[in-house]
Formats: structure tokens, C-alpha cells, sequence
């Protein structure tokens, strides 16, 4: 299946929580409702037409204002998009997938009961992005120490100046 | 069993250990002899590769790529090359591809030999690891002469490659294809057939092949447990389909599916299937430019792609997202070690203390791609 015929698929199971298909250069994805992710998530591996058996890679990415989303849209407030690459050995089709989040209160449902290796991939998003993945049994730092401040992948994240009485290199 | 149940005993492996391959640290509780609960730590060889890339331009990226799997680093600036070529509609020239082809293919049995080796080391048995090095020297001699480095090449360039072999360079890599051949022969008789070697890896750390789908394991791992599924061949890049090869994989000869044997053996004969690939290429190379003619600064438009390869250590996959300037407004790394690593804590409990080093050797994994 391709991305379109994934896309009227899951529109016809989850209707408004599909937000769009954005045919976008190279790749195109599937935006949907954060809120929803859970379910459609565990939709992608469990129906027999889809069998998505793979999450490859997740990834977060920050927009501020004036940024440019990769469908072309100007950003009008900051946001957070989560992304989603599986990838089914049974069909051999792929599909990307994105969720936004706002920066208030970011946070989403983990999908780490539907495929075990995203538990390392959520902290890993976590913390590089500070979104919080509800229910990962595990959701500490991964890659910066624990009492590390900040979150480093994000568009204004500004250095510590000292960690542990040591100043951090710039 | 529970009633015999003693205090338990936390131990810490690493991270400053010959045998964790690199800066990896286990918190280990074992009770008695074996192990009930490993906790994993990584991040000491954290550079953040991704927010480097933020603030250069798509060539200047090279150099971090080349820096996350560094036993590979030919490898990583194929798949990242790739990527970009995707995003802009880039036509690599044909002597380019083959190049590429040739480079990453002698790449992979660098870092093959260099796991094989290692391993050897791992579970007791060190001539292995000489001649393992030895040869892999030889690859690295050919690298020298081709761009001039010996670990962290910087050779792909977008559109291309950076420099035309020199002259005499298919001899010489056609002259190194026969002197290994013998050579891993010579490796079965010493170590992957030596019944020392095959008690002490056959039966040992199995990961079920639901489980290597369920941590999206990749490479070597993934088809050590039985799952014959190679980028390469199953979704063709570059020239890959031109190439006639086979995709070996674990059936459980000497123990079970998926246990630490079949894992090196899959490692063992990618390296005889590598070598045909090479000989293949250096036998059919044309002449003509290695670089398509590019603008100075590179801008790709608006979009993302996210492109996968087979990499020595499993599937390498950028992500990347242009927002039309020339700097790329994310790239993300996909990892295959950082899946590889996160298995750790479910296949490790319940083997004894010694065979964790010989886990942990065999899913082989190299720290710089971990942390990134």
C-alpha cells in the first residue's frame, strides 16, 4: 500500500483524528491528532492489511514562529512535531507519520506497549525535546546526564554555563 | 529455585572496559553467578551530531556523519550522500555509484573483520585478532591511497565522490580481493568452526526473531535470527541491484536461531558475499566523471526524506528536513546500535556473569553511533 491508500484506510477508521495527507517532496506523510495517537498506532500494527511490525525511527522536531514546516506552512506559534517512520516486513510498505504538540504542555501517549523498542526512542526525544511520553515505563535522560538543564535539540536552547562546578565548553 | 534466593550483588561493567566495546556502562544485579537485571547506560560519548548539523551547510554535515560509526565511516557518508541526492533530484554519475559501491563494500569487511576480530577477543582467544587486524590494515591502506585518511574519510561528496581513483587502484584492490579470500578460510579453520569457540557461543544469548522486530533490530542481528532481509537486495540503492550476491542467514546450525554463533556467522559470510560484490564492481567500472557538476552552495527546496541503507552494523537512515535554505533544518540519524544497545536488558538476564561479555560482543555495536 502506499501512503495514499494508507491514508483513506485510516480516515475511514478514525475520521477526524487524521488530520491530513501532505504530498510533500520526497516523502510524503500523514498528520494526525496527538491526542489519538495510541490507538491509530496500535491500528498500524495489529490490522491484517497494514501490519506495520516496525517502528524504524522516531524523532521530535521544534518549530518557532516564521519557521517553515516541511508541507510549506509558516509556523504562527512555536510547536512540537513528533515523527513516526514504521515499516511492515510483511507488506513491505512504509508510511511517516507526524503528530503536533504544543509547547505548554508537551506531551503524548507512549507507544512503547505496541512496539518495545520505542521506549528508547521516547527517551531519546525526551531528552533532546522535553515531550513527555505518557505511560514509558522508563522516561529519564538518555543521552545527557540526569541533572543535565535544558533541552538541547530545541530552536532556543541556550547552553548552561556551568555543570558541576566545570564550564561547559561552547 | 526462589527459595535459594540469596542477596543480591550489583556490579557495574564499565564504562572504562576493553570489553564494552567503547563507553558503555551496565549496571548488572546478579544473584549468585547469574544475572537477574541489567540496567543500560549510554550518552558518555554524546556529541549531539544534530544539533551540529543545524548550523552548517549539507557538505559541511560530512564530517559529523563520518563521526558516528567511525569503524564505518565510509558507510555513513554513502547513506547521508544519499539522502541529500534524494531531497535535491541529483544524478549521480555511473563511475560514482560504482566507487561508492566498491569503498563501501570494502567498508563492511573492515568492520566486519574488526567485529569478528574483537569477538574473538571477547571470549578468550587472541590470534584471531591479529590476523583479523592485519587484514583490515590492508583496507585501510587502500583508503589512505584513495582519499588520504585511514578512519574518517570525508570521501563522498553530494553528487559524487571526492577524488578519481589513482591509477593503479583496481589492481590494487583486485589484488587484495584474492589475498582475503584464503584468508577467511584460514579464520573458519581457527575460529568459527573451533569447537572451543562453538561451546562457548552456540545456545548462548538467543533473541527470538519477534523479539529483534519488536527493538526494530537491524544487519547482522536481525538476520542471525533468522530473518532474511537485506536492504541491498530488498530495497535496491545506488547499483546494488546489478550485482549478483546472497543474503546469508542464522539457521541455527551448531545451537539454536538467533544465539551468538549465528550471529558472527552471518558477519563471517557477509564478508565472502562483500568480496563479490567488490570484484564484481572492480570488473565492470566505467570510465567518466565521479562528481556531478553542482551550485557552490546547495539549496534543497522545501520537504523531507527519510533514506535508509545497509550499513556494516544494520540499517542507517537519515531523516532530513529542508526548509529551502542552505542550512538543513533537522537531520536525524537513525541508529542501528541504538536499537541493538536497548535489547541489552532483555536478552542479558538470566545467562551467567561470563556470558554477558560474549552478548554484548556479538550484537556488535560501536559507541560514537549510539550516542551520537
Amino acid at each position: 500500500m502506499d501512503t495514499n491508500q494508507i491514508h483513506s484506510r485510516l480516515e475511514k477508521k478514525f475520521g477526524s483524528a487524521i488530520i491530513a495527507l501532505e504530498e510533500v517532496k520526497a516523502d510524503p506523510y500523514i498528520e494526525v491528532s496527538a491526542d489519538k495517537i495510541f490507538d491509530i498506532c496500535k491500528y498500524l500494527h495489529e490490522d491484517s492489511e497494514l501490519l506495520f511490525d516496525s517502528l524504524v525511527c522516531l524523532s521530535g522536531v521544534h518549530y518557532l514562529p516564521t519557521h517553515k514546516r516541511a508541507n510549506g506552512v509558516v509556523v504562527e506559534k512555536p510547536l512540537f512535531e513528533i515523527v513516526y517512520h514504521f515499516f511492515s516486513y510483511s507488506h513491505k510498505h512504509k508510511l511517516t507519520m507526524k503528530a503536533v504538540v504544543s509547547l505548554d504542555d508537551p506531551k503524548i501517549q507512549s507507544v512503547e506497549k505496541i512496539w518495545k523498542g520505542a521506549q528508547w526512542l521516547e527517551r531519546e526525544t525526551y531528552d533532546m525535546f522535553g515531550i513527555k511520553f505518557i505511560g514509558n515505563s522508563d522516561l529519564r535522560r538518555i543521552l545527557c546526564p540526569d541533572d543535565w538543564e535544558g533541552w538541547p535539540l530545541k530552536k532556543d536552547y541556550v547552553t548552561q554555563e556551568m555543570y558541576k562546578h566545570m564550564r561547559v565548553p561552547m | 529455585m526462589s527459595a535459594l534466593k540469596t542477596e543480591e550483588l550489583i556490579i557495574n561493567m564499565g564504562p572504562q572496559h576493553p570489553s564494552t566495546h567503547g563507553v558503555l556502562r551496565l549496571e548488572v544485579t546478579t544473584d549468585g553467578e547469574v544475572i537477574s537485571f541489567v540496567r543500560t547506560h549510554i550518552g558518555y560519548l554524546h556529541r549531539c551530531f544534530e544539533k551540529h548539523a543545524e548550523n552548517v551547510d549539507y557538505m559541511g554535515v560530512m564530517p559529523f556523519v563520518d563521526r558516528m560509526d567511525y569503524v564505518a565511516s565510509m558507510y555513513n557518508d554513502f547513506i547521508y550522500a544519499m539522502a541529500v541526492e534524494k531531497l535535491m533530484e541529483i544524478q549521480v554519475p555511473e563511475r560514482a555509484q560504482y566507487i561508492r559501491v566498491i569503498m563501501g563494500e570494502l567498508q563492511r569487511i573492515a568492520s566486519h573483520l574488526l567485529a569478528v576480530g574483537t569477538y574473538g577477543l571477547d571470549v578468550g582467544t587472541f590470534t584471531p585478532f591479529m590476523w583479523c587486524f592485519r587484514d583490515r590494515e590492508k583496507i585501510l591502506d587502500i583508503f589512505e591511497m584513495v582519499c588520504g585518511a585511514r578512519l574518517l574519510y570525508n570521501y563522498m561528496y553530494i553528487g559524487g565522490v571526492s577524488k578519481d581513483l589513482t591509477i593503479g587502484m583496481i589492481e590494487k584492490i583486485k589484488e587484495f580481493c584474492d589475498y582475503l579470500g584464503p584468508k577467511i578460510d584460514e579464520l573458519d579453520t581457527v575460529l568459527t568452526y573451533n569447537q572451543i569457540f562453538i561451546d562457548r557461543t552456540a545456545n548462548v544469548g538467543v533473541i527470538p526473531l519477534d523479539t529483534a522486530v519488536q527493538y526494530a533490530l537491524t544487519g547482522p542481528n536481525l538476520r542471525g535470527s533468522g530473518k532474511k532481509w537485506d536492504l541491498r537486495k530488498d530495497e535496491t540503492y545506488s547499483i546494488y541491484d546489478r550485482f549478483e550476491f546472497d543474503v546469508p542467514v542464522g539457521t541455527g546450525v551448531q545451537g539454536s536461531v538467533g544465539d551468538c554463533w549465528d550471529r558472527y556467522w552471518v558477519r563471517v559470510q557477509e564478508m565472502r558475499e562483500s568480496l563479490k560484490i567488490i570484484k564484481q564492481a572492480v570488473n565492470s567500472i566505467p570510465e567518466g566523471i565521479f562528481r556531478a557538476d553542482l551550485p557552490r552552495v546547495l539549496k534543497p527546496p522545501v520537504g523531507e526524506v527519510y533514506v535508509r541503507g545497509e550499513a556494516p552494523r544494520g540499517e542507517l537512515g537519515f531523516y532530513i528536513i529542508s526548509d529551502g535554505s542552505p542550512k538543513p533544518f533537522r537531520v536525524k540519524g537513525r541508529s542501528p546500535c541504538f536499537s541493538a544497545v536497548s535489547v541489552l536488558s532483555e536478552i542479558i538476564p538470566g545467562n551467567p556473569m561470563a556470558d554477558a561479555v560474549a552478548i554484548l560482543g556479538s550484537i556488535d555495536i560501536v559507541l560514537g553511533e549510539v550516542d551520537r
